[in-house]
């Protein structure tokens, strides 16, 4: 048994995991064409997003149905505020349009976070509807066609560029700078006085408020970096694909984001992007027409059991199986990497 | 000696038709235990949550240190030294024993935007958790899972979580409930201890504790003081023996 | 806006309102009896009207029969779905958490969607009231008002004054409460606890099916409509407040009126409207219009 530590540390593992990880994520371009750059750089915005998430719904305990709207009125914000013929620069358009994901958060958290249990699922759900028919119905969207993103914006400081957004590899390799920062800025928070709290109130709410946490002030907080992040994801889509539609703010997406959360493994940061990688490994598979021939057309039936078949039969995600196969007895607190 | 930290007026708590607390008044004085005692239902506990601020009261006063706290709620009570254990156990069981404390101290300096910090080396949280978990019996299990103690170690956490906090008042509802001989006399010369710093409220159904304890006792019958006096008093007053001391001597 | 066409906007709210209430009733039925929240309720009611529009022909074919004799077979159809879809997979759902129920029945919805694409495809579809029913009463000199959508807002009365009758006033309707407040003490006492949980649930399966028969000749049949209904169903629940039976009528009636009128008015905003009624109320009131149930 190795003798207690001063703090928890993850363990060498799990830094392990992580690091060929993202080795893998780096050399990833070197051994795979323009659809396999393409496929990752989305996956690893979807695993920003689901980042997002986990610090509500395993981190905290707010399960939030709710996700798309901040990832997509990001999105929204970053070709709106774009200007027309121009690049805009990357270094303000990414700030100002995540505060729009957060700003949005910090609303749906301020009316939300009074209820509990099904109806505060309920409430994230119908904010989020909210969001959707603002950019499908009103002029503020552009309708249902979405609107386009005719000048990507350019990472530069001054007149100097440093990275051309338009094509696949500078892009990819932000969106794996992006994924990076994110996962060690959430593990840094979620061991920090902030985090435990966080914890505590996950575990034990009433605990915390007769301890003296004033408890609404903490969840409207990770609410409101929740949102910022996953409007991190959103704007690294727009920038991708150029173009916004109401559909990345419908709450297939957001069921789709706590799929991914879930399938990886809740409580664990690595259990988002894992459940990311997953999830989109699972669309491809039920949409391959070489495996299902005419079925592929209605993949969303494999893909709708599969997410039955993997909440019934894994309820702690792919990380859990790992776990099982470790064995390991936890007795130092967590730190959810 | 005798400052009053925390004193109740009239509190009345009243829930549709039934009124659970009925002008009940108490004070409750640095370094003296003040006992709550009386039957089940009698209103004792739903007297803790309204002096805790974790229901608010239908009527009346509660006041610490001369300020008016009745509308204050539970967590800013907490943050001004009124702390309080829970009859049924409520820490958490995921982390260790270490951490509860810890995460109970952290209460008194939350920093919440240090966010790089790593907080198992918080400098003020850490020792503050360890010697209060030492105060109540737990150095030997600090690593320890939560939910892998004991009921009576989980008793010495509750009161260890409440220390944590480094309260003036201490609301205790029941710590002694399911202890063992020893364990109870352990508990019993931990409030001994505790009295000296600080008021102390203590709920509780074991008679032979509450006499040898306390300084001063409250009696409650459907919500409403029936006495309210020195032990002695208490032992003696006929109304008392009818309503409730009955079969005990 | 004249007083004739005010009029027949108030009768157009009443009557989805009215539809709301009731699917939303069958909502909170599952979720206050047995703890479930149930996603693919507004597949039921996607179902239901997919059933009107297709079982017609059939129905008309074999047994002879037209509107009602369809409606009663949906019914039976209905009954015998949810009575199936609870020992299979429901009654699996009730010991586990809320966000895992809300994954597991998502999933089912997209199971749903797809093989409703599969048997009948992903068309719009029209159906036709019965002749009887589809004439117009005269309002005023100049309008007249669908008979048909009276009708709605009349069976959807007497659907929920049935169902608080029956939990209310009978005993079935007590047996059902106890059990959902202390399921091992009804066991106790001898009541098939299990059995008693699928006629709820099918009970709850069949007002979702029959609301979205009936309201197919309204709403046309669509593949979206289930997923619609759900979100706005709750929406009803979170104005409404937890548990209040009172509450969701009168937010189901409101919804009805500011979405209803807010088509007519704010043609650009009517689909945010609803929910800027949402956000206005739990600002307002965090709980919702009713706390407590009643």
């Amino acid at each position: 048994m190795t003798p207690p530590r001063s703090g928890p540390r993850p363990s060498t593992p799990k830094i392990a995991s992580v690091a060929i990880g993202a080795l893998a994520l780096a050399l990833w371009p070197l051994v795979t064409g323009s659809f396999g750059v393409d496929l990752v750089t989305k996956t690893m915005i979807y695993a920003i997003v689901a980042l997002s998430l986990e610090l509500l719904v395993g981190a905290t305990g707010l399960v939030c149905f709710g996700q798309a709207a901040f990832f997509g009125l990001a999105a929204y914000a970053a070709v709106r505020l774009s200007p027309e013929g121009a690049a805009a620069s990357l270094l303000w358009l990414l700030p100002v349009a995540m505060g729009v994901g957060a700003g949005y958060a910090l609303f749906m958290g301020a009316l939300s976070l009074r209820t509990k249990g099904v109806y505060f699922i309920m409430v994230t759900l119908a904010f989020a509807q909210m969001a959707y028919y603002v950019v499908h119905d009103t002029p503020l969207g552009g309708g249902t066609d979405g609107i386009y993103l005719y000048v990507k914006p350019v990472v530069a400081i001054g007149s100097m560029l440093l990275l051309d957004l338009d094509k696949p590899l500078p892009l990819y390799y932000l969106v794996l700078g992006c994924l990076g920062a994110t996962f060690i800025f959430l593990a840094l928070l979620l061991r920090s006085r902030f985090g435990r709290a966080l914890a505590g109130i996950h575990v034990n709410e009433q605990r915390m408020r007769a301890t003296g946490f004033s408890t609404y002030p903490y969840k409207l907080a990770a609410f409101t970096i929740s949102g910022a992040i996953a409007g991190l994801g959103g704007v690294l889509f727009a920038v991708k694909d150029g173009f916004v539609n109401p559909e990345l703010l419908s709450w297939h997406f957001s069921g789709a984001v706590l799929i991914m959360i879930i399938l990886g493994g809740l409580g664990h940061l690595r259990g988002a992007v894992i459940g990311a990688f997953a999830f989109a490994l699972l669309q491809e598979l039920f949409k391959s027409e070489a495996i299902f021939g005419a079925f592929a057309k209605h993949w969303l039936l494999g893909l709708g059991m599969a997410i039955i078949a993997s909440v019934a039969l894994l309820p702690r995600g792919l990380i859990g199986i790992g776990e099982l196969l470790t064995h390991r007895l936890r007795r130092t607190p967590r730190v959810p990497v | 000696m005798n400052e009053v930290l925390l004193r109740a007026t009239d509190v009345t708590r009243r829930f549709g038709g039934l009124v659970a607390v009925d002008s009940v008044s108490l004070e409750l004085q640095r370094g003296a235990v003040h006992a709550v005692i009386g039957t089940n239902g009698a209103g004792k506990s739903t007297l803790i949550n309204i002096l805790s601020g974790e229901l608010a009261a239908s009527g009346g006063r509660v006041e610490l240190r001369g300020t008016d706290i009745t509308g204050w709620p539970q967590a800013r009570r907490a943050r001004a030294g009124v702390g309080r254990s829970y009859q049924r156990t409520t820490i958490y069981p995921t982390f260790t024993v270490l951490e509860n404390c810890r995460l109970a101290a952290q209460a008194r300096h939350q920093r919440p935007w240090a966010w790089w910090a790593d907080a198992t080396a918080c400098t003020v949280s850490v020792p503050a958790a360890r010697d209060a978990a030492a105060r109540a019996g737990l150095a030997q299990a600090l690593d320890q899972s939560a939910g892998t103690l004991s009921h009576g170690q989980r008793r010495q956490l509750e009161i260890a979580m409440c220390l944590a906090t480094a309260p003036e008042v201490l609301l205790l509802d029941e710590p002694l409930a399911g202890m063992g001989a020893e364990e109870t006399e352990r508990m019993l010369a931990l409030l001994a201890e505790l009295k000296a710093g600080h008021a102390i409220a203590l709920v509780e159904h074991d008679m032979d504790a509450v006499f040898r304890i306390a300084d001063r006792i409250t009696v409650m019958v459907n919500g409403a003081v029936l006495a309210s006096d020195t032990p002695e008093a208490v032992r003696r007053n006929p109304a008392v023996q009818a309503a409730y001391l009955g079969g005990h001597e | 806006m004249d007083l004739a066409t005010f009029l027949v906007q108030c009768l157009n709210s009443l009557q989805y309102g009215l539809l709301l209430f009731l699917v939303a009733s069958g909502l909170t039925l599952i979720f206050g009896i047995m703890g479930v929240i149930n996603l693919a309720h507004g597949s039921f009611y996607m179902i239901g009207a997919y059933m009107a529009y297709a079982l017609a022909p059939v129905v008309n074919a074999t047994l002879g029969g037209g509107f009602f004799t369809t409606l009663l077979v949906g019914l039976v159809l209905a009954i015998a779905l949810g009575y199936l879809l609870e020992w299979a997979f429901f009654s699996f759902l009730y010991e586990r958490e809320h966000l895992q129920q809300v994954l597991m029945t998502y999933g089912l919805i997209l199971v749903f969607e797809e093989l409703r694409s599969l048997v009948v495809g992903d068309d719009v579809h029209g159906v036709s009231p019965p002749d009887w029913l589809a004439g117009s009463i005269p309002l005023g000199d100049l309008m007249t008002y669908p008979v048909y959508r009276l009708f709605i807002s009349a069976v959807c009365l007497a659907l929920a004054a049935a169902m608080w009758y029956v939990l209310g006033r009978t005993r079935l309707g007590m047996t059902i409460r106890a059990g959902a407040t202390n399921r091992e003490m009804v066991q106790s006492l001898g009541i098939d606890i299990k059995f008693l949980y699928r006629v709820v649930f099918a009970a709850g399966v069949a007002i979702a099916v029959l609301a979205g028969m009936v309201a197919a000749p309204v709403s046309s049949v669509y593949p979206g409509m289930g997923n619609q209904v759900l979100i706005i169903c709750f929406v009803v629940v979170v104005i409404g407040g937890i548990g209040s039976i009172r509450g969701a009528l009168l937010a189901a009636l409101l919804i009805g009126v500011v979405d209803t009128f807010g088509k007519v008015v704010f043609p650009q905003a009517a689909g945010v409207l609803v929910y800027v009624l949402m956000a206005l109320i739990l600002l307002w009131k965090p709980d919702g219009l009713f706390k407590v149930g009643s």
